[in-house]
């Protein structure tokens, strides 16, 4: 269980993260909504320790991120944030490998090398794997990351817009991927996207987040609303339900 | 790829010692194995630094050579002449004053580096700026404090500042092999960890790497060898930056385990190997350094063009 209390901060006089509270249970898959600037990407990275919060605390499984040792922590938590810009030039495998770097320290046992084998397989960059990244496209690359993050085989993992650079299919495939990874392994999948209808399709939970404060969270059933919806985000979005799943209108 | 670069640096080592070899065995051969001895020492530092603060600042154009580390020591070695004059250079235990010397490098380098690295300052035109002012602000001082100091002080000075590869103090030889090799034994422990690290630090955090400790540490390290290289030689800024990117480039992997070793082995060959041709072909006693920051410059500028159109 990830435990958010009075989670602040501010970059120089904005604030960014205006005592967040929140609880995300275990299990499934959680999407955080919201307009630019509301602090989704800020609150995924004080939650991930990549960024130090201001005051409040954050408790992972009851360790707080900001005590609890990066490489302990690293064993239960994986995140990916949207810029991933590399300076050293790897391969997708060796990208991947590092994944396994929390468990094995650098020293890849057999056990290891077929997770990584798996990972890779898993995110279908079986004929990439010994490409450089800076030879593939934006979408390959995201895979690859994503892929690393699998391989770190944590029961928690935080996506910011994994969706980022991916076509439709990729698209698709990414969110059924991470419904997956939720329904196949139990792990807690936690992710920021900007498309309402992708959230809506493959979470569990909903979070929405407006100027630094989270506004609402209910199941995709109570949060695909038009109130809710037009709350968040200041726009007038209708409601449909097709095939099954609530889909916003709002292109006209 | 290794073994390549292992026989390169043996034949380089193996013709200086015994090329032109005439007279006296015993006393040449004393003389040369110094010379060699110095050349492995600031060889190894040099490549050393080099690769790891190419790591933990996340960039492979810059060097603590092109980011002014080695005009901060020669400040600092002409600041101890102006403030305490050259007696406190030339009569304190060398060893100790080296000490002295490192400790307000590791101070001042970590200061002003963290801040300038510290807070995403990733860009490259901004940091190249920065290490040109920073290198010739810290050179103009020294001419400045070596200007104001009187003419006895400041011949002592330049004999500390200019030691060549031929008048290398063999107890400051001995220590500086010392620090050098305890740097290296440090670094190949934590190799896999500084492959994270060159991740970058959102990569390193989310691998369970203590990023900021990491990077705090190896910038002392950085100092220390940079202290060590520039009190035996003098500054070869551009060195550093050549054999980091060939061993970067012949190896073709990122892995520390493999590219330090590559680098070291490297700037001992270019060492050697041109103080070989430079005193056996030419048979002139010049500088080594004007060669290789000409060279080095002409790579430097090649790199920057190059990382720009990215």
């Amino acid at each position: 269980m990830i435990e958010i209390k009075d989670v602040t901060k501010r970059y120089g006089e904005t604030v960014v993260l205006d005592g967040v509270s929140l609880t995300i249970a275990p299990g499934g898959v959680t999407s955080v909504i919201g307009a630019n600037g509301a602090g989704k990407s800020t609150l995924l990275s004080v939650v991930s320790r990549l960024v130090p919060a201001d005051g409040g605390t954050v408790t992972v499984d009851g360790m707080d991120v900001a005590t609890t040792p990066g490489d302990r922590l690293a064993r239960r938590l994986a995140v990916l944030r949207q810029d991933n810009h590399l300076s050293v030039r790897l391969t997708v495998r060796e990208l991947v490998a590092f994944g396994r770097f929390p468990h094995s320290g650098g020293r890849l046992t057999a056990a290891d090398r077929d997770l990584v084998e798996e990972a890779i397989d898993y995110f279908e960059l079986g004929d990439l794997a010994d490409r450089h990244l800076d030879q593939l496209s934006g979408g390959q690359r995201q895979r690859a990351h994503v892929a690393m993050v699998l391989c770190q085989d944590t029961d928690y993992v935080l996506l910011d817009e994994p969706l980022n650079n991916l076509d439709m299919r990729h698209s698709v495939q990414m969110m059924r991927r991470l419904r997956r990874m939720a329904d196949d392994y139990g792990k807690t999948v936690v992710m920021v996207v900007h498309d309402v209808n992708f959230a809506s399709c493959h979470s569990d939970t909903i979070v929405a987040m407006k100027d630094g404060s989270v506004v609402a969270q209910g199941t995709t059933a109570e949060m695909m609303t038009p109130e809710v919806l037009n709350a968040v985000y200041d726009l007038d979005i209708d409601v449909h339900e097709i095939g099954g799943h609530r889909i916003g209108v709002y292109f006209s | 790829m290794l073994a390549v670069l292992t026989l390169l640096a043996v034949a380089a080592v193996a013709g200086f010692c015994l090329i032109g070899l005439a007279g006296n065995w015993e006393y040449a051969l004393g003389l040369r194995a110094r010379k060699i001895a110095t050349m492995i020492v600031v060889g190894t530092a040099v490549a050393c630094s080099s690769v790891l603060f190419q790591t933990v600042t996340g960039n492979r154009v810059l060097t603590p050579g092109v980011m002014g580390f080695d005009q901060l020591f020669v400040l600092i070695q002409t600041l101890i002449v102006f403030l305490f004059g050259a007696l406190a250079l030339s009569s304190a235990d060398p060893r100790l004053l080296f000490a002295g010397q490192v400790a307000a490098m590791v101070l001042f380098a970590g200061a002003l580096y963290r801040r300038l690295f510290g807070h995403g300052g990733r860009d490259l035109y901004v940091l190249v700026l920065a290490g040109v002012v920073f290198g010739t602000l810290f050179g103009s001082l020294s001419s400045l404090a070596s200007r104001l100091i009187n003419p006895n002080d400041f011949v002592v000075l330049q004999d500390s500042l200019f030691a060549s590869f031929n008048q290398v103090d063999p107890d400051l030889l001995a220590l500086s092999a010392l620090l050098v090799a305890a740097a290296a034994a440090w670094t190949a422990r934590l190799a896999p960890r500084l492959d994270v690290v060159a991740l970058g630090r959102d990569h390193a955090l989310n691998l369970g790497v203590h990023h900021a400790r990491v990077v705090n540490r190896v910038l002392v390290v950085v100092a220390v060898l940079v202290s060590v290289s520039t009190a035996l030689v003098g500054p070869v800024t551009f060195l550093g930056l050549l054999v980091a990117s060939l061993a970067r480039q012949l190896t073709g992997t990122f892995r520390h385990g493999t590219v330090l070793p590559a680098a070291a082995l490297l700037a001992v060959t270019v060492l050697v190997g041109g103080q070989l041709v430079l005193e056996r072909m030419f048979t002139m006693d010049t500088a080594l350094s004007v060669i290789i920051n000409f060279v080095g410059g002409v790579y430097f500028i090649a790199l920057l063009i190059r990382e720009s159109r990215r």
